[in-house]
């Protein structure tokens, strides 16, 4: 030790700056992390390995102890046969209702939110400005207080309990936010690059679909992310609108948990859980550079 | 003949009056230079005549055709933009081939248009790559190339070469010269460079607060400048001004500052000029003669050295003559030191006098 001290005294300070990686802030920054990390993972150990579990396993209470016997039981049973409320057909049944409204809400909004910040950024007409202050302005009323409204609303349109209700409710209350988030990202395009395409001879649709699409894909994949786990994980809307054959898979998984007819089954309750969760969990691990690249690129900026 | 008119035309972005009732005339085949200060509107009349802005008032004719109310496309225009404005996605090739894809030519046309001006632009060996894989110089020539495949007989340049270095953009600039001598479109050129207003331009407009101040010739602009403002604009280093009056005496006319008195015996004047009439005096830097050679000048005075700046080619001297500075640019040869007295003279033939409201007198 003093050797290397007495050498780095007489030799100056050359090259790469060397780094200690066991230094005492380095210990209490790992520290802190690694203890924040199992802090948030803990619960999630807690919900895989109970979903493992026999009910008697369950019953002796060591929570943290991993199973003695795997069994997959659970997630079957939550999958296809758990009830919901009267039907016992599990969770699959859900599954594909969430599908279904999640496919054309995600798509529906974000082609209509696209074209609408395009427009608002590049060609303005006259009223752009209120028109999209309004629809900020929509972004920060409460859902609360539009229920009732739409419930009659859709009620007289006759979409009230059915898939194109609910589809119709996702695409009405994405619209503020993507709008917004597809106007700053166009925004960001220089104004030139339109004119130039202007002057080519390109018109609103063949810029958006020949420019201004193919340079857009990062704020495409964060709308995507957005809506699809802003969708999959609606409860509110999905109780309300959709009808109880068109139950999303949150609502199904709340009936099947809050049951109260016999036994609490805990380990198909943290499979269904699990499985309901697995959707967001898996664009979140596949996206997320991505999703910070997008937000990065056009989010933020104004 | 004419090939771009403008006539009394006015835009507004809501209470700014940003174009006050202009009028241009481009004869076909010149090379008209719009030359101003940031914030005059130069890019937006670029804009009016390509029609990618709605005109207030007045009208845009092109090559004698009303266009006012017409689309880009079909004014027999081409664009180029500052920041390129090439299309990220696209390769050069389809860079240069949009415009004519959207306008359905046949493909051989498409080919021959690309492959032609990619020629004349020395682009070739780039037609396969993506905009983000070329430097500064190249994306410029590509988007001139983009214009230039239109086959249009007008072009309109948004400072095209200010994002380049000096270098590359002395560079471009004799090309684009030399494209100009070539093809012989009509060409309206906006930059805030008067060095490339004075070479490229067959005429300079200089324009302010979206009027045009000044449509002339580059000698005419330098030399015979309408008015103060054109007079302060155009120069580097800028035009010396005096302040004082015109008096006569004997029926000869001089400008009379503090403690100098110039005789006016050369300067041809405009309007007739009045007595007492309180002017500017200008004077060009490099209209100055320094030394010995100053005795053969019709005016000659003597004039303190407080600064001295070489600048390679050339050397200014700051220096002060009875309380006013004079700016004097001299080659670099003259051995003018600080503090030094000298001897100057210069020629009021070459001088402009301006009233009070800025007009040549
Ligand atoms: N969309 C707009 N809305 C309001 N004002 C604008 C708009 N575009 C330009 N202006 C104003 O019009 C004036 C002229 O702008 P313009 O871009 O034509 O200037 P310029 O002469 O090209 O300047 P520069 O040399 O800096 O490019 C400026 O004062 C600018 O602030
Ligand atoms: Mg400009």
């Amino acid at each position: 030790m003093d050797n290397t001290l007495s050498n780095t005294a007489l030799t100056e300070p050359h090259g790469p700056r060397p780094k200690r990686l066991i230094s005492t802030r380095n210990i209490v920054l790992y520290g802190f992390l690694i203890v924040a990390a199992l802090y948030w993972l803990l619960p999630l150990y807690v919900m895989i390995i109970t979903s493992l579990k026999g009910l008697p396993e369950i019953r002796m209470g060591n929570v943290f102890s991993p199973p003695v016997e795997i069994t997959f039981a659970p997630w079957a049973k939550a999958w296809d046969s758990a009830c919901t409320g009267l039907y016992c057909e599990g969770l699959k049944v859900g599954f594909w209702n969430s599908v279904k409204i999640l496919i054309p809400s995600t798509i529906i909004s974000i082609t209509i939110a696209s074209v609408n910040g395009y427009a608002l950024s590049f060609w303005r007409f006259k009223g752009s400005e209120i028109f999209f202050t309004i629809l900020l302005f929509g972004a920060f009323i409460p859902y609360q207080v539009m229920l009732y409204p739409l419930v009659i609303i859709l009620r007289e349109l006759h979409l009230f309990s059915s898939l194109g209700g609910v589809v119709l409710i996702h695409t009405i209350f994405g619209m503020p936010i993507l709008t917004l988030l597809f106007r700053n990202y166009f925004a960001s395009v220089p104004e030139e690059l339109f004119k130039a395409a202007r002057v080519d001879g390109a018109g609103f649709w063949r810029i958006f679909l020949q420019i201004m699409l193919p340079m857009s894909l990062p704020i495409f994949v964060v709308a995507i992310i957005l809506q699809v786990t802003g969708i999959w994980n609606d409860f509110l809307f999905g109780i309300i609108y959709a009808g109880t054959h068109n139950f999303p898979m949150t609502v199904q998984l709340n009936n099947i948990v809050n049951s109260t007819q016999g036994v609490k089954e805990y380990n198909v309750n943290m499979a269904a859980t699990l499985l309901t969760g697995l959707l967001p969990l898996i664009v979140y691990f596949i996206s997320g550079k991505l999703f910070v690249r997008g937000i990065a690129a056009g989010a933020v900026k104004g | 003949m004419t090939s771009v008119a403008i006539s009394d035309l006015s835009l507004s972005f809501g209470p700014v009056e940003v174009l006050k009732s202009l009028n241009l005339e481009v004869e076909e085949g010149e090379f008209v230079v719009l030359l101003g200060p940031s914030g005059c509107g130069k890019s937006t009349l670029l804009n009016c005549i390509a029609g990618l802005l709605d005109v207030t008032a007045g009208q845009i004719f092109i090559d004698g055709k009303n266009v006012t109310w017409e689309e880009p496309k079909d004014r027999g225009i081409g664009m180029v933009f500052q920041s390129y404005a090439l299309y990220p996605q696209m390769s050069v090739e389809k860079n240069l081939s949009f415009g004519l894809r959207v306008a359905g030519l046949p493909k051989n046309e498409i080919i021959e248009r690309v492959s032609r001006a990619a020629e004349i632009l020395q682009i070739e060996p780039l037609l396969k790559r993506k905009p983000g894989a070329l430097s500064g110089g190249q994306r410029q020539r590509v988007a001139i190339g983009r214009a230039l495949v239109r086959d249009v007989n007008v072009f309109l340049f948004d400072e095209p070469l200010s994002n380049l270095d000096a270098k590359l953009r002395t560079d471009l600039r004799v090309e684009l010269k030399r494209l100009h001598q070539r093809l012989g479109n009509t060409m309206i050129y906006v930059t805030h460079d008067q060095i490339e207003a004075l070479t490229l331009a067959d005429r300079i407009a200089i324009m302010k607060d979206g009027l045009i101040q000044q449509f002339d010739s580059p000698s005419n602009i330098y030399n015979n400048p309408h008015n103060r403002f054109v007079a302060g604009f155009i120069g580097s280093p800028g035009m010396n001004f005096l302040q004082g009056a015109l008096v006569s005496e004997a029926g000869q006319w001089f400008f009379n500052a503090e403690g100098l008195r110039v005789p006016l015996s050369d300067y041809r004047f405009v309007h007739p000029p009045q007595e007492g009439q309180a002017v500017e005096f200008g004077l060009r830097p490099e209209h100055i003669v320094v030394g010995d050679a100053s005795t053969t000048q019709p005016v000659t005075m003597q004039v303190d050295t407080e600064l001295v700046e070489p600048m390679g080619a050339d050397t200014v001297l700051w220096t002060n003559v009875a309380g006013h500075a004079l700016t004097i640019r001299t080659d670099s040869e003259s051995n003018v030191k600080t503090g030094d007295n000298i001897n100057i003279g210069f020629n009021t033939a070459r001088v402009s006098i301006f009233s009070e409201n800025g007009e040549r007198v």
